[in-house]
């Protein structure tokens, strides 16, 4: 690592063509084209394309009547719906639940890990599994296990501490969404605490011992040293399964109930009405999670920048 | 000290575990009636449904969604591989735009751009088929793999191309016998996850695909609504198998970068 500061400049000088920009080598433009073309192509064709194009849908345009047939209706619609307030409260009630659960239950199990040190391979391959497993899999195993006929209503009565499956509470399809949390706590739990070990790892105990010399507690070392040091992991890990989980669809029209709906399951019900004069109104609500989730990211950019900024002017 | 990480492992492993116990009770169940803690009757009704009463239907979703995961991985690897390369190792005017740019599609859910895809594709008659489901998940996958593909550049030292080049390599020996060898740790998560990432799709293959095109999750969906559980356990085991196998194909080569954006 120490090398690559030392060889870049030297880089730098020795190729004097190509455009000097700071942050990485030079290199001739026309490369970069070759490069970069096919991913912005994708990027811009496909992802801002879409997104562009279901904007133009969604204010009604109808190809050959040019301008004159956009409007802001649907969106209007959308936006006046009393139902839009209870769907967005909702799902984002079980977007920041989950979120918060997860993120501190893997503060605890990060911390513990690396306190353990020895099997820790162990646990970071096991923890490895439910990132990969399809997030509808684990929605249809949380339907048999929480349903009031499932595995644990039955586990429950077979130890004679449930007298009748009516008896047993609604977790799935209930009010609180209990069961969407548990299939997202179960997936984003492992992926926050891989990101937190990656880093609980490189910070070592230095600092830890140094605060112990100076006689911080326990309490002080964690508020003081390690939690600085995950905050950024923790933050960015947060955001990345708080923007999945505002925006998916399976998990919530599985396990959820049918009304209210949330933001997902409602544009996608609305797109796919009958009434195709419903399908610009579905698109506006896709588009209106869109934004939120780009706002949000944005918004955590501009925080992390002025965040850095003020640590500079330290 | 040992008891408590055997503990740990214990506790964890259990967690990681149980969603996977009524799968496989439900798979192998013939009858299973509450408030029975195990099944009355064990019988394979369910797999013999998989692989032969419906064996052409499933083992056809299968083959649906290996080929557009495994064509949109590779895809993927073409467009992300140079891309990872000019974002880690080159000066680009207005990088964090395009880095900001490139990775909105991991985060952003695929529901109003496919939406929005869709009725142009129907005009360009990509709706319904093949290419169509392959060029949304792309839109999807591509940006993946572009981000891994960056972090591995990030640490790449370009020197050692250099020193093939004087040593009179040509420019594609060094990206095949200098470069790929290098970077193929980062290759390897890339085009397994991007691989996942297409498998699990659902939602944006039933908006393009309008149905026509059944991967194993939209068959999936079909049969939760039709009811019968264990075959829908059965199919849900079948549709977890690539899962295992990336996981233990990538357990060396994981790293951190690998996990970013893997949802």
């Amino acid at each position: 690592m120490g090398d690559a500061g030392i060889e870049e400049p030297m880089m730098n000088g020795s190729r004097a063509s190509g455009t000097a920009v700071p942050d990485g080598r030079p290199v001739p433009a026309g490369r970069l084209v070759i490069l970069l073309g096919p991913a912005v192509l994708v990027v811009g064709l496909l992802f801002v394309g879409g997104l562009v194009l279901g904007v133009l849908q969604a204010l009604g345009y109808a190809p050959g009547q040019g301008a004159a047939s956009l409007t802001v209706e649907h969106f209007r619609r959308v936006l006046v719906d009393p139902e839009l307030f209870t769907s967005f409260a909702l799902t984002f009630y079980i977007a920041a639940t989950s979120t918060i659960i997860a993120g501190l239950v893997s503060v605890a199990l990060a911390l513990t890990l690396v306190s353990l040190e020895s099997r820790s391979r162990m646990v970071s391959f096991l923890l490895q599994i439910p990132l990969t497993v399809p997030h509808l899999v684990i929605a249809i195993a949380v339907l048999f296990l929480l349903t009031p006929s499932g595995l644990v209503a039955r586990a429950l009565s077979s130890l004679g501490l449930l007298a009748e499956a009516a008896s047993f509470p609604l977790l799935v399809n209930d009010r609180f969404g209990i069961g969407i949390l548990a299939v997202y706590v179960w997936k984003e739990i492992p992926f926050i605490t891989l990101m937190l070990l990656a880093v609980l790892k490189n910070m070592g105990k230095e600092l830890l011992e140094a605060g112990a010399t100076l006689r911080a507690n326990a309490r002080q070392r964690f508020f003081h040293i390690t939690l600085p040091i995950i905050t950024p992991v923790l933050a960015a890990s947060g955001l990345i399964v708080f923007a999945f989980t505002f925006g998916a669809f399976e998990v919530p029209y599985l396990l959820g109930r049918t009304h209210p709906l949330l933001l997902p399951v409602w544009s996608y019900r609305t797109y796919s009405d009958i009434d195709l004069l419903a399908r610009p109104e579905g698109i506006a609500i896709g588009l209106l999670i869109a934004a939120i989730i780009i706002i949000a990211v944005g918004c955590s950019q501009m925080v992390l920048t002025l965040v850095r900024y003020r640590e500079g002017e330290r | 000290m040992r008891v408590k990480s055997v503990l740990v492992l214990l506790a964890v492993a259990a967690s990681v575990a149980v969603p996977f116990v009524p799968l496989l009770l439900w798979s192998v169940s013939e009858r299973w009636f509450f408030p029975s803690l195990l099944p009355q009757a064990f019988g394979p009704r369910a797999w013999h449904y998989i692989f032969d009463t419906a064996g052409s239907q499933i083992l056809g979703g299968v083959w649906s969604s290996f080929l557009v995961a495994s064509v949109t991985a590779c895809l993927s690897l073409l467009i992300g591989l140079p891309a990872g390369r000019a974002l880690g190792l080159y000066g680009i005017p207005g990088k964090r735009l395009l880095l900001l740019l490139l990775s909105l599609p991991v985060i952003v859910p695929p529901l109003a751009v496919a939406m929005g895809l869709h009725l142009w594709f129907v005009r360009l008659g990509l709706a319904e088929t093949f290419v169509g489901v392959v060029l949304i998940h792309l839109t999807f996958c591509a940006p993946y793999t572009i981000m891994v593909m960056w972090g591995v550049f990030c640490d790449y030292n370009p020197e050692f191309e250099d020193q093939a080049r004087s040593l009179g390599a040509s420019v594609p020996q060094v990206m095949l016998f200098v470069m790929v060898p290098m970077v193929l740790p980062g290759i390897t998560v890339a085009v397994l996850f991007s691989f996942l990432l297409s498998w699990s799709q659902y939602l944006s293959t039933l908006i393009i695909g309008g149905g026509k095109l059944l991967t194993l999750p939209i068959l999936l969906f079909a049969l939760m609504d039709s009811g019968d559980r264990p075959v829908a356990a059965a199919v849900s085991l079948v549709f977890v198998v690539p899962a295992f196998l990336v996981l233990l194909a990538s357990a060396q080569s994981i790293s951190r970068r690998g996990l970013q954006g893997v949802r």
